[in-house]
């Protein structure tokens, strides 16, 4: 959609974006094609309850060029990008175009300025397929708004062909694992062809090979003239692709560098305000028994396919395996298996010795099982519950957390303070909504919930999804610890580099089999090509 | 209209089954049961060689002596063997897609079996009764549009009930004083009056959408019952609006049993048909379906495309009311034509049962009140035709049907994932 249908739509009345869209950048932009538009945010203050989110930030962006923003949790990047897609209102500041205030009520109006963004929390509707989600809002249509179901497929394969973000348009989104959805997330927001795109941790859930790819896109994207805003709490990438780099801290902008000037260290100094040790410490895995055994599992996925096909292995106390792999490969079955949540169709696990496989998910968890879901909005957090409500939600039944039938609330209160201390969870109290917890600080209290018992085996699903450096290397060495302490520890993560950095073996999964298995110290390119299906075996170890 | 999901649940020590195979086993220990039913009540319990007669045509209609006669005793053994048939195949697990439709197969041949022991000995139209059935889900049909119109967007409807009766009481009197379309056009503004209150509630104050849909039921209820005695009570010629006449469809209106079914009545029960299509496609094939399902699926997801949730809800919950406006003028001004207290008797309840048992989809919704207007049409027809069974009974027949079906004999539907839940921005 380019400008002019955009002004198409605002002649024939439509979308209710006639207001604002007179005062659409795109179409002053028609005539002068050769100028730079500059998108600015202009002393943005956001107050919350108890939050200062915003403390008078400025930010700006020009087409053609890529700004990195990076902060630690909670630092205000959500928000802040909120505001100027729309979502929320300032308490005050403005939003401006080319030195031109708009009107920013609704992400209508930011559409109309040509604004485009991809949300930290997928917006996308599970019960719909990937077309017709790409297509919301905007959709092909026939005669009587009929909506032409070939065009919304072969737009949805045009932008995943010519990105390289593969994805089925038929799918259903709510059978996607988080990879793909954020495929899809990224898919929806090129297609709709805006002058700036906000990505909000779109690499968070993607492989090495998809973030090079994503980079194409956004490399691709500037060559097109648009503007460009990037979060992402892999320093790495913030040098690799920015133009400028804007780090935040607690509500303000602190610096802004370019990335010839600064090496991951110093970012991860100016963003947490010390040294930031990046490398974990790790000491040789000394592996005893054997915790957790998995023989010949097969799982069925939502759409009755298997999922997981005849996979065999095991893990011992005291050592780290990781389970690498691109999303949509089985992984959210496996564990989803192993921990009870879905059944599975043949195969056994044995926790101990004990066979576990038909055993509710509170049985395996009452074995001293820790797990960490992939999807923290959908299976980690009940999202309307205060934080510590969720983070007694496992023990809420049992002394001391209950007494009898009644809540011991102090009890309780007195474990959720020393949790978001310890784990340091950037809120206003432990008294608020998860809901309204930045997605870093959501994931960190999944993290405090789960680590904070005897644990025997740890199954962790992309643990550091969207967590700050600060906080990664807490949770490491958290992860770590378990290990020596003579945890069994079962990590699942497309992301390569922190298999690499944990794991003392390395699964690598692809289509629901094992199709390589390597120790912690095989190179990338080994373990990416049998994430690939390549020729695994024959190096497995 | 998203498959349901199939993956494996245990049954037992480790054995493991899907939600599917599950069903299976249920449906056809049901089936079995209901041949054993069949076959000890409805067939041992006509009279040997004594017939039922049932008329296939109205009188006067073009082909008039159409007519079927079977042995009573006979087709009850026939039916349990089918019965018995369809659950040892549904048993064996081997194609479980077919499971319902094995069930609605065997529950369709048990109200025949039923209809013949009724009729053993006797002559029954069964025309009439079908008729009746069609006739009698167009309110339960349009009473559960109007919940799917509403809750398809996130908002939950239980005033339905009170739309209807409102509508019913203005139709009558719009329609005694200026007559029967003007009544029709009053009743369905009334219905959108009722929608926009609710709206207000439940999108605007926030108000719990359940208490919001009470307080309109009470308090229409109070007011159309207090109306019907002071005011039409004496003056009478408000509540005498006149009716909608049949019109029959030339050609279609001839087919025998279809035509009196589908082709010869008054034109709510064509826009009926029309609305049951039209909705059906409109929300699964349209750019206003796909936005409306959106936002009553993930609101959030729906704004940050542009989409204004409060505007598609006010909408929807608008023209909601308006079906049920139409409903509401149906009963007086077409079934009726007359006001009468508390007329609608808990229709609008039903409909929301139909709507669930019909999972929130048009052309589901249709079924479901074919349902509910068979439990009723079996209810008028069964008492004409004097059986053994106490009319009491009869007359709980449709809250009876309620009650099982939404409990889930059809298996777990799904509502909207935002059903009920106000949108708030920052
Ligand atoms: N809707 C809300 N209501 C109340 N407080 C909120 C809301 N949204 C965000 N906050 C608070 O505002 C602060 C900034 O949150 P924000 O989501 O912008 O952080 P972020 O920089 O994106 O962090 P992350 O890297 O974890 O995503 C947090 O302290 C958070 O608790
Ligand atoms: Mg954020």
């Amino acid at each position: 959609m380019g400008p002019f249908s955009r002004l198409g739509k605002v002649l024939t009345g439509e979308a209710g974006q006639t207001r604002t869209a007179q005062r659409t950048p795109s179409v002053s932009r028609a005539s002068a094609s050769e100028k730079r538009l500059t998108l600015e945010l202009r002393h943005i203050t956001k107050q919350f309850p108890g939050v200062l989110a915003c403390d008078d930030v400025n930010l700006t962006v020009s087409e053609g060029e890529t700004v990195a923003l990076l902060g630690e949790n909670g630092a205000g990047k959500t928000t802040l990008m909120n505001i100027l897609y729309g979502l929320y209102t300032p308490t005050s500041g403005e939003v401006l175009v080319d030195d031109v205030p708009i009107v920013m009520e609704s992400p209508s109006d930011a559409i109309a300025a040509g604004i485009g963004m991809v949300h930290q929390h997928f917006m996308l509707v599970p019960v719909f397929t990937v077309s017709e989600n790409v297509v919301l809002g905007d959709e092909p249509t026939e005669v009587a708004g009929w909506i032409d179901q070939k065009t919304a497929r072969d737009r949805v394969r045009t932008i995943s062909a010519r990105y390289g973000l593969e994805v089925d348009p038929d799918t259903y989104v709510e059978d996607l694992p988080v990879g793909s959805q954020q495929r899809v997330e990224i898919i929806k927001a090129l297609s709709r062809d805006a002058n700036f795109v906000i990505f909000d941790e779109p690499t968070s859930v993607l492989t090495p090979s998809e973030v090079e790819g994503f980079f194409k896109i956004v490399e691709g994207l500037k060559a097109d003239g648009k503007g460009i805003v990037f979060i992402s709490h892999k320093l790495g990438e913030a040098l690799e692709i920015a133009d400028r780099i804007v780090i935040m801290r607690r509500g303000k902008t602190v610096a802004e560098v370019v990335p010839k000037d600064v090496t991951e260290e110093k970012l991860a100094e100016l963003m947490v305000g010390r040294p930031v040790d990046l490398v974990v410490d790790k000491s040789e895995s000394k592996p005893l028994e054997v915790v957790l055994l998995v023989d010949n599992l097969s799982v069925l996925d939502d759409r009755g396919q298997l999922a997981v096909n005849g996979m065999s292995f095991d893990v011992r106390a005291g050592e780290i395996v990781g389970i690498a792999g691109v999303q949509g490969n089985g992984q959210t079955e496996l564990v989803e298996s192993l921990t009870g949540l879905q059944p599975s169709m043949s195969g056994t696990v044995y926790l101990g010795g004990e066979d576990v496989t038909t055993k509710s998910p509170r049985a395996i968890h009452k074995m001293d099982v820790a797990h960490v879901p992939e999807d923290r909005q959908r299976s980690g957090l009940v999202l309307p519950f205060t934080i510590t409500e969720n983070i007694v939600l496992d023990s809420y039944y049992e002394s001391p957390i209950s007494r009898g039938v009644q809540m011991n609330w102090s009890e309780a209160s007195d474990r959720a303070e020393r949790l978001v201390e310890e784990y340091d969870v950037r809120t206003p109290g432990i008294n608020v909504l998860v809901s309204t917890l930045s997605g870093g600080n959501q994931q960190k209290v999944i993290v405090a919930r789960e680590f904070d018992r005897d644990v025997t085996l740890v199954i962790a699903s992309q643990p550091t999804r969207g967590i700050d450096v600060g906080s990664i290397e807490y949770i490491h060495s958290r992860i770590i610890e378990e290990r020596d302490a003579g945890a069994a520890v079962l990590i699942v993560s497309s992301e390569l580099d922190e298999i690499k950095a944990l794991s003392d073996r390395i699964l690598v999964m692809y289509e629901g089999r094992i199709a390589g298995e390597f120790d912690g110290s095989a190179s990338t390119t080994e373990i990416g090509l049998a994430m690939l299906g390549g020729a695994g075996e024959a190096e497995a170890s | 209209m998203k498959p349901e999901s199939d993956t494996a649940i245990y049954e037992g020590e480790g054995k493991r089954v899907t939600p599917a195979e599950r069903r299976a086993t249920i449906v056809g220990v049901i089936l079995i049961v209901l041949a054993v039913f069949v076959f000890w009540v409805f067939a041992l319990g006509s009279e040997a060689g004594v017939q039922s007669t049932f008329k296939l045509s109205l009188p006067q209609a073009r082909f008039e002596d159409l007519a079927w006669t079977v042995n009573s005793r006979w087709l009850g053994f026939i039916v349990s063997g089918i019965l018995a048939f369809l659950g040892g195949m549904v048993l064996r697990r081997s194609h479980v897609k077919w499971t319902n439709l094995a069930l609605a197969i065997g529950l369709i041949l048990v109200a025949f079996a039923f209809l013949t022991w009724a009729a053993s000995g006797k002559s029954f139209s069964l025309v009439g009764m079908l008729r009746a059935t069609v006739v009698l889900s167009v309110p339960v049909t349009l009473g559960a549009l109007t919940g799917l119109m509403c809750e398809r967007v996130g908002v939950i409807n239980i005033a339905i009930e009170g739309q209807l009766l409102t509508a019913a009481f203005v139709g009558t009197i719009v329609g005694s004083a200026w007559g029967i379309w003007a009544g029709l056009v009053g009743a369905v503004l009334t219905g959108a009056l009722l929608g926009a209150v609710l709206a207000v509630l439940a999108i605007r104050f926030r108000i719990d959408q359940i208490i919001a849909g009470v307080v309109i039921n009470i308090f229409a209820l109070g007011l159309t019952s207090f109306l019907a005695r002071r005011v039409l009570s004496e003056a009478t010629h408000l509540n005498s609006p006149g009716r909608f006449s049949p019109t029959k469809i030339p050609f279609l209106g001839d087919i025998p049993v279809l035509g009196p079914m589908f082709f010869n009545h008054n034109m709510f029960i064509y826009v009926t048909f029309i609305l049951v299509i039209g909705l059906h496609f409109g929300l699964f094939y349209t750019r206003w379906g796909l936005r409306s399902r959106s936002v009553g699926e993930h609101p959030e997801a729906a704004d940050t495309v542009g989409i204004n949730v409060y505007r598609v809800r006010y909408r929807n919950v608008i023209l909601g009311g308006m079906i049920a406006g139409f409903g509401g003028a149906f009963l007086t001004l077409a079934q009726v034509s007359r006001f009468e207290e508390n007329m609608t008797a808990g229709i609008g309840f039903i409909g929301l049962a139909a709507m669930i048992f019909g999972r929130w989809m048009p052309l589901g919704v249709f079924g479901a009140g074919l349902v509910f207007g068979f439990a009723r049409a079996l209810q008028q027809k069964l008492g004409i035709l004097g059986t053994p069974i106490p009319s009491e009974f009869l007359s709980m027949i449709p809250y009876i049907v309620t009650i099982i079906v939404v409990a889930g004999v059809v298996g777990k539907a799904r509502p909207p994932a935002a059903d009920g839940q106000p949108y708030i921005k920052d």
